[in-house]
């Protein structure tokens, strides 16, 4: 795959939003002029299960919306960790939710972020937005981190007429980038 | 630039069947597809439209049989286990020569199966797909834009021949969503159907919508009439995009996923100089029989990457008539051929062919 | 002086029913109130698979041929694209109550207006004299030549019992056609079924007893009789659910 392609993989609990902060992920390559595909896992059960979904952002067409070796892991729970870590890309990122993961990574070849997203969520009074937090950080430590582009992408993934919820998701991301 | 919108590949359908005038939807709840009716139960009561939920997927097929009797825009959609209850319904919209959109979002079979991508229904789709002899045209999209202008151009051939139109996606497309640009749709201008039971108003003839017909003389001739209409559209109809084939010595054939899974192994090979290329069938039926059959003109080996045992294999040697080898490359059962297992199938294949240069 | 004609919802073609049986009385009571009614221009009907599988030649509206049983599912997408067509079916017992309960069941509970004239001899008649859901306990048939043996093959379904449990439809009767006077009664309830679609009222089904000399193996005059020995007595005729009389009778209870 060329360098101009990245490969994201968020993985957790149903009802952390993983989803939804792939859709945002998504949503900012899309603003930016990007070719970008989102694939979910999907499955028998609807709460409480596993959830994933890939999403690949390119400048050339995508291919194969198949995620397997991602450049950028998300977990948020300790069974998506373990499922996925071996997965990564040699020099990959994962990032992951410590205040849920106790365990640190047994890979050495990628760059470890480890970020207690939904204890800093709780703190500050979002707490089911952990994922824009960790969403924040991926955002950061890709240099891709700017007020006009996640705003643009907020826009498309959240209602005008939930001006409150626009508000509470940029400040997670706030959170996270600076974190 | 059209405004483009991310959107899963099963809506994306549902949104081009109401841009294409469809107003009626009758449909059974089936994973990996239930999110059309879902957004057709949300859509349709507002715009005047009808969505029903039936008692089964016999019912539903058999509620697009009566709007079509009418002339009227109908579609249904189900996956694998519901298109079979639904064959027998194709099979009457065929002998009545009614037009309708039927979208089956495969699931890995046989029987109740799973619920990951399959494809392993292209022969129940393009062989027929019920009893008698019969075809529907088959669109097979490979990305969820395609997912909204196939359905789209489905409606349009289905009046136009007064077939069924079948959108043969499978699990991943219906799920996966990719950016949209709705407004790059084009509607043609709707085709009259002066042969709808839409009521006499005492001013004509009745119409008579019906499969049966006991005189065997008469009952071949529409046969016969059928499958000359047919021939038309092998000859008119026929889709296909090819991916990096001018020099190709090995051909990749895939459709759907396969194919997007098989872009990668393509760029992949060319990248080791490998000469490959791919021809991606857009109707399944009719199959683009020429393209491949041109093809020979550089290709030495073909690979047919599918999600089935090997169905579409067959077409694919039908169409290049023995003058060359091609090999399966498959995954069933909701899996999918990684790329790197398409790669190998194309280096074995490499290696196997460049013995006789 | 014409003293009798041909209803114009009719047409030339000869039925092609066996001597004595009654669809042709049927098929004549449903032309006769589409003129009566002045709604054979907007009618679509849908003829079922069974001995009346032809009946979209016999009738002058816009006639549609169903798959087995389905003809409730088939109407229910006619009167959903057109409401304003009048939409009817004509079954036999094995299309509705058998194969197609399902349809009819369902289209019955969601109270689509249409109206169905069920006719119900106890047979399949057109594949030659097969047991039907409606057959009679003891009845030979073909498929039952010992006699419907209940304990093996079940109980025959009374259609208008059954769907009287569900709020969904408006109409219900069980009418017969072996006599004058029950003609004249089955035309009357025939003519309400439209009447109610019209009215946008909702789902109406009459069923109709009818007789199968050639299958049930007896003479025109014997079958009409067994339709008073046996059937009726099986089959009680009547009004089993009408939405608009109950509520009329509640109201004036209250007055």
């Amino acid at each position: 795959m060329s360098t101009d392609t990245k490969e994201f993989l968020f993985s957790g609990f149903g009802g952390q939003g993983i989803l939804f902060a792939g859709k945002f992920i998504a949503y900012k390559g899309l603003t930016e002029g990007k070719n970008v595909s989102w694939l979910p896992s999907y499955g028998p059960e609807m709460r409480g299960g596993t959830a994933s979904c890939g999403i690949i952002i390119s400048d050339g067409a995508v291919g194969s919306p198949i995620v397997s070796k991602p450049d950028i892991l998300v977990a948020m729970n300790l069974p998506s960790l373990d499922r996925y870590e071996a997965s990564v890309k040699k020099g990959g990122m994962i990032f992951y939710d410590s205040s849920l993961i106790e365990r640190p990574l047994t890979r050495t070849d990628v760059k470890a972020y480890a970020v207690p997203a939904t204890r800093l969520a709780g703190e500050n009074g979002f707490p089911t937005l952990g994922n824009m937090i960790l969403v924040g950080k991926i955002l950061a430590a890709l240099g891709e981190y700017n007020e006009a582009g996640v705003n643009a992408a907020l826009a498309k993934v959240i209602s005008a007429k939930r001006a409150d919820m626009l508000e509470l998701n940029y400040k997670a991301l706030e959170l996270g980038a600076n974190y | 630039m059209a405004d483009k919108v991310l959107m899963k590949g099963n809506e994306a359908i549902a949104e081009a069947a109401i841009i294409a005038g469809c107003r009626h939807y009758f449909g059974y709840p089936i994973t990996p597809q239930t999110e059309i009716a879902a957004y057709m139960a949300k859509r349709l009561p507002k715009i005047g439209g009808v969505f029903l939920q039936a008692e089964s997927e016999v019912a539903a097929i058999n509620m697009v049989y009566g709007v079509a009797s009418t002339g009227t825009r109908v579609m249904t959609s189900s996956s694998s286990p519901g298109i079979s209850l639904k064959s027998e319904g194709l099979s009457y919209l065929a002998g009545a020569d009614l037009p309708s959109l039927v979208v089956n979002v495969q699931r890995g079979g046989p029987g109740l199966g799973g619920i990951q991508p399959s494809q392993a229904d292209y022969f129940q789709a393009t062989k027929g797909g019920g009893h008698g002899d019969f075809h529907m045209i088959v669109l097979a999209p490979s990305s969820v834009q395609e997912m909204a202008e196939l359905t789209v151009h489905g409606f349009e051939l289905a009046d136009k021949y007064r077939m069924t139109s079948m959108i043969l996606a499978d699990g991943t497309m219906g799920q996966m969503m990719e950016p949209v640009a709705l407004d790059a749709l084009k509607v043609g201008e709707p085709v009259e159907k002066p042969w709808a039971t839409t009521g006499t108003k005492l001013e004509r003839v009745h119409n008579i919508v019906n499969s049966l017909s006991l005189v065997p003389e008469e009952l071949e001739e529409l046969n016969f009439a059928r499958y000359e209409r047919y021939k038309v559209i092998e000859e008119n109809e026929v889709m296909y995009e090819t991916y990096r084939m001018e020099d190709a010595e090995i051909c990749i054939a895939a459709f759907g996923i396969a194919s997007r899974v098989s872009r990668n192994a393509v760029d992949a090979a060319r990248e080791m100089g490998i000469k490959v290329g791919m021809i991606r069938p857009i109707t399944l039926w009719p199959f683009p029989k020429k393209a491949f059959k041109d093809s020979l003109a550089t290709c030495k080996a073909y690979i047919s990457v599918e999600l089935s045992m090997g169905q579409m294999i067959e077409d694919v040697m039908l169409a290049t008539e023995g003058k060359a080898p091609v090999t399966l490359c498959n995954r069933v059962g909701g899996m999918i051929p990684s790329p790197e297992q398409v790669l190998e199938s194309i280096k074995e294949t490499a290696a196997r062919i460049g013995g006789n240069n | 002086m014409v003293v009798f004609d041909k209803p114009h919802a009719l047409n030339d073609i000869p039925f092609h029913y066996c001597p004595g049986c009654t669809h042709g009385i049927i098929h004549r009571l449903v032309a006769e109130v589409m003129d009566e009614l002045g709604i054979e221009g907007k009618a679509v009907g849908i003829a079922p698979v069974g001995c009346s599988v032809m009946a979209y030649n016999y009738f002058n509206c816009d006639m549609i041929e169903a798959a087995h049983g389905r003809a409730p599912a088939i109407a229910t997408g006619v009167k959903r694209a057109l409401p304003d067509s009048i939409v009817f079916t004509y079954q036999g017992d094995g299309d509705l109550a058998s194969i197609g309960m399902a349809e009819t069941v369902h289209a019955a509970a969601r109270n689509e207006n249409i109206t169905v004239i069920f006719v119900n001899n106890a047979i399949y008649g057109m594949t030659g004299g097969q047991m039907a859901p409606t057959s009679l306990p003891g009845q030979v048939t073909q498929t039952s030549p010992y006699g419907r043996d209940v304990k093996q093959c079940g109980f025959p379904i009374r259609v208008c019992e059954m769907l009287a449990t569900l709020d969904g439809p408006e109409y219900l009767e069980r009418v017969t056609v072996n006599n004058v006077k029950q003609i004249r009664n089955a035309k009357k309830a025939i003519k309400k079924a439209f009447q109610n679609q019209v009215e946008g009222k909702g789902f109406s089904l009459i069923e109709v007893l009818s007789t199968c000399p050639t299958n049930w193996g007896m003479t025109p005059q014997a079958a009409l009789k067994w339709i008073d020995d046996k059937m009726i007595p099986y089959y009680p005729l009547g009004v089993y659910k009408d939405r608009t009389a109950a509520a009329a009778a509640v109201e004036k209870e209250e007055n």
